[in-house]
């Protein structure tokens, strides 16, 4: 049996070896680009029907973000529903023939965490300003400083397994199930897969919005959290 | 009794002990927030957010007793 933590290389470029999930992924990259592109290329004020799903999709992406985040949810929609866009289709070629998932390997899954992690940043500075974003690791005591760092470096590696476990282990039991039994059996492990890839795909996106929340949040310690009703 | 056999009883025990304990946690989890959910009914969007996300992060307990099975069976250090 193969290793499930080895990424099988597929071709050379030149020096470069690319292996199969960087393959997928780019593959993934470019046909998700492309359907962006000729989506937006002709937006109309009457929306034709492929527009008005498009619009339907990014409406409720803003509404599921804006729930979590508790403001205009405008600046994060474009990483936030690129990201569970794409682990949604990444998640779904187990489903397809021929194909396996590029989240299947900890490539891939470390990259988009440490995406994550660096947005989390991002968003703080811009929100905070450096020094102002940077006060909260040493909030409501400086004690707690070492705290924050183990919380920041565990909470990267827990999005990353959580989302790597999830999809290797589902491809590693249906490989010991068709094994095993027959023809048919697997089927409903498949369906099922397709069900844990959308759920994995949706939680990664709402740990990294609960974290970029917590980031741009107005510092206010130890105030109980008040709601969007409470607050308006 | 060498490292092999050993890593895989050790990788067995890891996927037990991370199977039943998270079960236990995730069950408790699921049950308080069908309760919230039953006593008021239009809670359940914040609720079901929140179960979501705290069972991820109980999960995620789970997948590191796989990762530890995963890295004794496959990658084990001390037999390389």
């Amino acid at each position: 049996m193969m290793s499930p933590l080895v990424d099988p290389v597929l071709l050379h470029l030149g020096p470069v070896p690319l292996a199969r999930s960087v393959l997928t992924s780019f593959g993934l990259t470019a046909i998700l680009g492309g359907l962006a592109y000729l989506v937006q290329r002709r937006l109309t004020v009457q929306p034709g029907r492929v527009q008005a799903l498009v619009e339907l999709l990014v409406t409720t992406l803003q509404d599921q973000i804006g729930d979590v985040i508790h403001e205009a949810p405008q600046r994060y929609v474009p990483f936030l529903g690129t990201l569970f866009i794409y682990l949604f289709c990444a998640n779904s070629l187990a489903a397809v023939p021929g194909l396996t998932p590029p989240t299947d390997r900890i490539e891939t899954t470390s990259a988009l965490a440490l995406l994550v992690f660096a947005s989390v940043y991002v968003y703080g500075i811009r929100a905070h300003g450096f020094l102002g974003y940077l006060k909260h690791f040493f909030s409501p005591s400086p004690l707690l400083f070492p705290i924050h760092v183990l919380s920041e470096i565990t909470r990267t590696f827990a999005l990353a397994m959580r989302l790597l476990g999830n999809i290797m282990s589902h491809g590693v039991v249906l490989g010991v199930v068709v094994s095993v039994a027959g023809l048919l059996v697997p089927v409903p492990l498949i369906a099922f897969g397709l069900f844990t890839g959308a759920v994995q795909a949706y939680i990664f996106t709402v740990l990294s919005t609960v974290y970029i929340a917590a980031a741009v949040a107005e510092p206010t310690a130890d105030a109980p959290r008040i709601g969007k009703e409470g607050r308006a | 009794m060498n490292v092999q056999i050993v890593s895989i009883i050790g990788a067995v025990i890891a996927v037990s002990m991370g199977a039943i304990f998270p079960a236990l946690g995730e069950s408790r989890a699921i049950v308080a927030a069908m309760d919230a959910i039953a006593r008021q009914p239009e809670s359940a969007p914040a609720v079901s957010r929140t179960l979501f996300v705290g069972l991820a992060m109980i999960e995620a307990i789970a997948i590191y007793c796989l990762v530890v099975a995963l890295v004794l069976l496959f990658a084990n250090p001390l037999l390389h």
